[in-house]
Formats: C-alpha cells, sequence, structure tokens
C-alpha cells in the first residue's frame, strides 16, 4: 500500500474537514480562484512551447550537431555510496565540475541520469578524463580516476559515464 | 490530556502543525508522482528527464520530455529510436509531470489519451486512477466517480487498496456515504492505512446516520499507538472530531474524556483544552473547566482558542463567585484584544504596503521547510500566526503555488530574453567573422573542386583500362614513360625515312625492328609483374582518393556549418522575442492579479480575526464592569454581614 498516497488523499479530506470554512469562503470567490488558476495553466503550457523551441534552437546555434558532444552521467545499480563530486577532463582541459546536493544524488540514485556536459569537439579522436570523490556507506573515501579514448564522428557524440563505487565506465551512445 | 513532553511551547505546536499539515499539502503534489526509472535506461535523454522529475523540478523534466516527444514523433522510423521502447511510460510520465506541475487540465488530457490508447489492461487501469486523483483534487467528486467505475477487474494488487481508499474518499465527497462505508470497512487491516481508513470510516458511518458504530471506529482511531507524526496528528484529529460530536450530543463527560487523549504538544492541542473546559462548564464543573483554560492563557495570544480562553477564564470564575479575579482578567482580556487588533492593523498595512508577497516570494524562504514559521522572525512581515489557518487552506495553498510558478516563469522568461539579445550578438559576429573570408575561400574551393574533378576523371579512366586488360591484355598500355618516347622516336624515325622517298637502308631497318622486338619483348616479359604493380598503385590511389572524398565533405559541411552558423535564425529569434513579450505581457498581469487575491484572502483573514477580537472587546468591556459591580456588591454584602 502506497502510504504517502494514502497521506495525500487524507489531507485532502482533512483540510477540507477542519474548520477553515469561514476563511476561504469568505476570502475569495471560489470562481476567481478556479479562474486564475486555469490561466495560469495555459501560460504555463506557452511558456512549456517557447522552452521547447527555444532548446531546439539553441542547439542549433550553440551546438550543431556535428560538433556536439554530450557527456551524460549515470550510478550504477543499487549503489549506495555518497557521490560528492565529479570532474570531466576533455583532451587535458577541464570542461565540467559538480558538486552533488542531496537531491542530486538520490535523483542520480534512483535511475535518473544527469547531462553534465554539452559542448563542441572537431571530428576524430579524443581524450576523456573522468574523475570522483565520495564517501562509501562504511564512510571510506572514494576517490577514483579514469581515462578514455572516444571517436567522434559526425553525429552528435552522446557518452554515458557509469559510476560504480571502484569503477568508472564510459559507452559510447 | 496526554502530555509527552512538559516543556511544550506554543511555537512548537504551531512548528508541528505546519510540518504535519500545510508542508504535506505544499509537498503533496509532488510526492504523488509515481513514475519510476524503467528496468534497462535506453534512451538517456529520458534518463535527463528523470533526473529532473525525481528532484521535483518540474518545467525542466516537462520541457525536456516534451522536446523529446515531439523529436521523436516527427521521426519517419520512429520505432529506430531509442525513446521508442520507453514510449508508454513517456507518455505516462508527461502526465504524471503536468499533474505533479499543478497543470490539472493538461495532465488530464495527457492521461486521457492513455486511456483510451493501445495500452495494457494494467496501465490503463494506474491512468484511470490517476485521473480520477486529478478530478477529486480539483474538487470535482462526480467526475471523479465516473472516472473511477471505468475501472476495469481485475486490479493488480498494488493498485487495490490506493483504488478502494481513493473511492472511499469520492463517494464520501459524493454524499454516498453508505457505499463508502462498504468500501472502507475491509481496508482496515490494511498495511499503511493504520488510522487512516478507520478514521474516514467513522466520518463515513456518522454522515450515514450510524452514529454509534461511527464513534466507535474514531474511538479506535483516537487511542491508536504510534511513532509516526501523521499517524499521531491523525489521532489527535480523530479525537476533536469524535469530542465535537459528543458535544453535541450532550455527552459532556464522555466528550471531556475524548478531549484530554489530545496532546498537549500538538497542533490541536489549543482546541482540546478549550472544549474540554467547556465540557466540564456544561457540567457546572468551572473549577475543573478553569485547568485547561488557564493553561490556555500561558499561551500565544494570537491563537483563537486562547482568544476564546481569554473571555472563558474569567467567566468560570464569576460563575465560581470569584468576581475580584473575573475583573482583573477581564481587564488583562481587554488589553490583550485592544493590543493584537493594534497588531493586526499593522499586518493589514504591511500586506496592503506588498510586503507579504515579497516575503512569500523569498527564495531562501522555500528552501527551508519551516518556512511559515521563519516568516513571522523577519522584519516588517505581517503577523504570520494568525494566518496559519488561511494558509493551510486548500485555495491559499493553490494561489500561493501559482504565484510562485509564475514568478518562476518571469524570471525564466526574462532569461531568455536576454539569451536572445547574446544569441544576436554571436551571430553578428559570425557574421563578421565569416563573410570577408568566405569569397575568397569559395573562390580557392572552386579551383580546386575542378582540379579534384579532373583527377578523379583521369582515376576513373585508369580503372576502366584496368580493367579492360584484365579481359584482354594490353602491354602497351603499362609501358613506362621512357619507354614510350623511345616508342614514339622509332615510330618518328621510321616515318622520317619513308618521307625521303629513298629505300630504307638494311641495317637501319633491321637496328629499328630489333629495338622494337626489344621493347615488346621487355613489356611482354614484364606484363604480369606491371600489371600486379599497377593494381597495388590503384589501391593506393583509392585510398588517396577516398581521403580527398573525406577532406572534401569535410570542407563542405565545414562551409555549410559556417554559414548555418549565422544565417537562417533571424526569423526564429524574432518570433521567439515576440512569444516571450506577449507571455511576458500576459505573465506580469496575471501575477498581479494573483498576488492582489492572496493579499484579499489575508487581509480578510486579519480582518475576520479583528472583527471578532472588536466583538470579544465588547463583551469583556461589560463582563468587566458586570465583575465590578457584583465583586462591590459582594463585598459591601460581606461587610454588612
Amino acid at each position: 500500500m502506497n502510504k504517502i498516497s494514502v497521506m495525500l488523499l487524507f489531507c485532502i479530506t482533512f483540510l477540507l474537514t477542519v474548520p477553515v470554512g469561514t476563511v476561504s469562503g469568505a476570502a475569495a470567490p471560489n470562481g476567481q480562484i478556479k479562474g486564475l488558476d486555469e490561466q495560469v495553466q495555459e501560460i504555463k503550457g506557452d511558456v512549456l512551447a517557447i522552452a521547447a523551441e527555444l532548446n531546439q534552437l539553441e542547439e542549433r546555434l550553440l551546438f550543431p550537431s556535428h560538433t556536439q558532444i554530450s557527456m551524460f552521467l549515470s550510478l550504477a545499480a543499487n549503489e549506495q555510496f555518497r557521490l560528492d563530486s565529479v570532474e570531466i577532463k576533455l583532451d587535458g582541459k577541464p570542461v565540467a565540475h559538480h558538486l552533488y546536493s542531496f537531491k542530486e544524488l538520490e535523483a542520480l540514485r534512483m535511475g535518473g541520469v544527469q547531462r553534465l556536459y554539452t559542448g563542441n569537439v572537431k571530428i576524430g579522436e579524443h581524450a576523456v578524463e573522468v574523475s570522483y570523490a565520495g564517501l562509501s556507506a562504511e564512510g571510506e573515501e572514494l576517490r577514483e580516476t579514469q581515462q578514455f579514448r572516444i571517436q567522434k564522428d559526425e553525429r552528435p557524440g552522446i557518452f554515458d559515464i557509469n559510476l560504480a563505487r571502484h569503477s568508472i565506465s564510459l559507452q559510447d551512445w | 490530556m496526554e502530555q509527552r513532553n512538559s516543556g511544550y511551547g506554543f511555537e512548537k505546536a504551531m512548528m508541528k502543525l505546519l510540518l504535519v499539515i500545510t508542508l504535506l499539502c505544499m509537498t503533496s503534489v509532488a510526492q504523488a508522482v509515481s513514475t519510476g526509472a524503467p528496468q534497462e535506461l535506453k534512451d538517456l535523454y529520458f534518463g535527463e528527464t528523470l533526473y529532473y522529475a525525481f528532484q521535483e523540478e518540474w518545467f525542466e523534466a516537462i520541457s525536456l520530455l516534451d522536446t523529446e516527444l515531439a523529436q521523436h514523433r516527427g521521426l519517419d522510423q520512429p520505432e529506430l529510436d531509442s525513446l521508442y521502447v520507453h514510449l508508454g511510460l513517456a507518455e505516462f510520465a508527461v502526465g504524471d509531470f503536468e499533474l505533479a506541475y499543478r497543470m490539472h487540465r493538461r495532465a488530464g488530457r495527457a492521461i486521457t489519451e492513455v486511456i483510451n490508447g493501445d495500452v495494457p489492461h494494467d496501465v490503463r487501469n494506474e491512468a484511470i486512477y490517476r485521473l480520477a486523483t486529478i478530478y477529486y483534487h480539483k474538487d470535482q467528486p462526480l467526475n471523479a466517480l465516473y472516472a473511477l467505475e471505468r475501472i476495469e477487474e481485475p486490479v493488480s494488487q498494488g493498485l487495490r487498496a490506493d483504488l478502494d481508499f481513493l473511492r472511499g474518499q469520492v463517494l464520501m465527497a459524493n454524499g454516498r456515504h453508505s457505499e463508502a462505508v462498504g468500501v472502507l470497512l475491509p481496508l482496515q487491516d490494511e498495511v499503511g492505512m493504520k488510522g487512516f481508513a478507520g478514521y474516514n470510516l467513522g466520518i463515513a458511518m456518522i454522515q450515514d446516520g450510524r452514529l454509534e458504530e461511527g464513534r466507535g471506529y474514531l474511538d479506535q482511531v483516537g487511542q491508536l499507538k504510534s511513532d509516526d507524526p501523521v499517524e499521531i496528528a491523525l489521532k489527535d484529529r480523530a479525537n476533536l472530531y469524535l469530542g465535537d460530536k459528543l458535544l453535541q450530543e450532550r455527552a459532556f463527560e464522555k466528550a471531556k474524556r475524548v478531549f484530554d487523549r489530545v496532546r498537549l504538544d500538538g497542533p490541536f492541542s489549543s482546541q482540546a483544552l478549550l472544549k474540554s473546559g467547556w465540557a466540564d462548564a456544561s457540567l457546572d464543573f468551572y473549577d475543573r473547566a478553569l485547568v485547561p483554560w488557564t493553561l490556555l492563557l500561558e499561551r500565544e495570544v494570537t491563537d483563537s482558542s486562547v482568544q476564546d480562553a481569554l473571555l472563558a477564564a474569567p467567566y468560570a470564575y464569576g460563575k465560581l463567585g470569584v468576581y475580584s479575579k473575573a475583573a482583573l482578567l477581564y481587564g488583562a482580556a481587554l488589553e490583550a484584544f485592544s493590543r493584537e487588533i493594534g497588531r493586526l492593523d499593522e499586518s493589514i498595512r504591511l500586506i496592503r504596503e506588498g510586503r507579504f508577497l515579497e516575503t512569500l516570494a523569498r527564495e531562501e524562504l522555500q528552501q527551508d521547510a519551516s518556512w511559515v514559521v521563519r516568516l513571522r522572525e523577519l522584519p516588517d512581515t505581517p503577523e504570520t500566526y494568525y494566518l496559519l489557518e488561511l494558509m493551510a487552506s486548500h485555495d491559499f495553498q493553490e494561489s500561493l503555488h501559482n504565484y510562485l510558478d509564475l514568478d518562476q516563469l518571469r524570471r525564466r522568461l526574462e532569461t531568455w530574453r536576454d539569451d536572445l539579445d547574446a544569441y544576436d550578438e554571436l551571430i553578428a559576429r559570425r557574421k563578421a567573422y565569416y563573410d570577408p573570408l568566405l569569397p575568397a575561400i569559395d573562390a580557392r574551393f572552386r579551383e580546386l573542386d575542378s582540379l579534384m574533378r579532373l583527377r578523379l576523371e583521369q582515376r576513373e579512366r585508369i580503372e576502366r583500362r584496368f580493367e579492360a586488360m584484365l579481359v584482354a591484355p594490353r602491354p602497351d598500355y603499362l609501358a613506362t614513360a621512357e619507354e614510350r618516347v623511345i616508342t614514339d622516336r622509332l615510330e618518328e624515325a621510321s616515318a622520317a625515312l619513308l618521307l625521303t622517298g629513298q629505300p630504307v637502308p638494311a641495317d637501319v631497318e633491321a637496328r629499328i625492328r630489333r629495338i622494337k622486338g626489344l621493347l615488346s619483348w621487355r613489356l611482354q616479359v614484364g606484363y604480369d609483374a606491371r600489371l600486379t604493380e599497377t593494381f597495388t598503385h590503384l589501391e593506393a590511389l583509392d585510398r588517396d582518393v577516398e581521403e580527398l572524398r573525406q577532406s572534401y565533405s569535410t570542407f563542405v559541411r565545414v562551409r555549410q556549418a559556417a554559414t548555418q552558423s549565422y544565417q537562417g535564425y533571424g526569423d526564429d529569434i524574432r518570433r521567439q522575442r515576440m512569444r516571450i513579450g506577449a507571455a511576458l505581457g500576459e505573465l506580469e498581469e496575471l501575477q498581479l492579479r494573483q498576488g492582489h487575491l492572496i493579499e484579499i484572502m489575508a487581509v480578510n483573514e486579519l480582518t475576520r480575526r479583528r472583527e471578532r477580537l472588536e466583538e470579544f472587546q465588547v463583551k469583556a468591556r461589560f463582563a468587566m464592569a458586570d465583575s465590578y459591580d457584583r465583586a462591590v456588591r459582594a463585598g459591601a454584602e460581606e461587610r454588612v454581614k
């Protein structure tokens, strides 16, 4: 049984039964609240549509497909170590560095994938170095670094960096 | 009353009230999302949307997923796209995320599409469940009921209890309490529903007229043993509800026992203390009533129950004949009411000046779970405690979330507008860089292009000859340049001799023949070796040609990219700028209206509380005068005696 959903449903009933009727009833007409709410929903849709078009425009303008390279980061399944930071070097130059908040780490643990870097490189072979720092469940300090050679062709380069407690792998998608 | 911690305080109770109720509601929609990561992720971009969704960053999640789905649908062969494997989940997730982002209408449409689509039975049932939840959230219980009627058996084990609980709630909201009882009864022992089902069952039974049974279930919930803060709050709430019912039925003794089960450090303790006192007072046990009411007098005076107790306590003293004490307490109440009316006036002024909205929109407050409490600590903000009940209400929460969402959208649009300016500048710079360079590059490219075409034609010719030689050997094709020169010179010499009109000397003719024979012999003997060598050279040439072709296409691509890096964006950017401008205008107006509505709600609430205090002031004045009179009369009678 999903306790959270029960709590939420309860919460709604709960609020309806808490003696605040005089408050919301007198405070603002229900129709006005609903009308505004619908308009807010409409404008959210409009802004989302703008965002989607801007995403595409930005990608075309800043990251043309033949030079585009994206590095995604994921955690190996069931990994419980605490990831503190990740750094990526591309051809010897640091291109991405990220410190993880609790929410971000949880999102990775739940199976989310973070786009850590998007940039432009020439077609051909490139050197990638991935480093991470973290802490194991037992409190052991974890530091790993791994070098890779990647091949960039005419298509957008999409790479998945997968972190495990003592290993880093990189896969060309 | 149950007292877990003798050092309780009103603030602590308020904090719990907020944490347990208000914050649950604030995070409710977010937690309602149930989209999880697939077992095996096949599309990194879908994984990215989940990354944002798991952090409750709905805007990013929806915009990325919308983009992904739009690209997927635009493909000629979508089945070859990596998103194809997750398409069902992705379409479901859109509705889920939109629901979390409080876009109920779009979420409803998205989920309805899933329901009407070709989806597995369990997925369809899950979608209907979510659609019904949306209707229930949006105060449309009848639509929720219609949606639930579309559920088809068998229902998966994971959904069964949730679904029945929702059905029970929806039936109650439709006034069909008897049916709700039937649905909620089997859920009593469901794991994870401890108390929740019982509470609703109790209320449903009471509403259905089955008072005794209903009270029994509420009584069970009121005696729950649990450490879970929500279950404890539920327990208190059940006791409060049951106590009220018993008060209405004039079962004062029972009511008092039930009110006394409410924790002293819980969010409902003030109400319970007040009502416990009234239960005693109703039995004319005014001395007993003074115990909870005196406790209340030590609490935060903004609490409505405390303000009631400010009048109730002297009333009890009056009933007990202690008029002087009653008069003093009425005097203290009058002072407190005047002070609070002053605070309320100041709070109303601050709200009208826009301080309330300014504070609500402060980002650092929204990061903190106890932000409503912290509001109070800020200078120039209205008295938050008077607004607690309002702020816990569904309407206020919806309005506040909308206001904050609009604020966030406005900031995004402003950032994008600046981004477009930056893009314009970037494009202008690219144009300024490439425009002078490209004509010269193009001219040189045209030269190289014609040269390359020539060489490619030569190569084609060689290959054709080579293939012909494999069928019909032609040693002369494989002669070296020196051998060709010698052959030509021999031909010229023979021709020159013929032109003299004289017979060719025999020794000269023999020498020419010998040399020709020698050349022919060398070509015949070396033919196979030369053919092999030619083949090797042709292969090497092919490699060079391939390299040349790649360089050529790289050049064409880069040349094209150079043009594309600054051409063809003008219309797009102009259109986006117009759309952003229009959206900003609309959004700012909407935010003003939404903000104004919140202010009206807050001012109305404070005005209501102010009017209540004014009434209390009048009552207190008369009661104080009466108590003084009685005290004086009692003193006089005493002296006479």
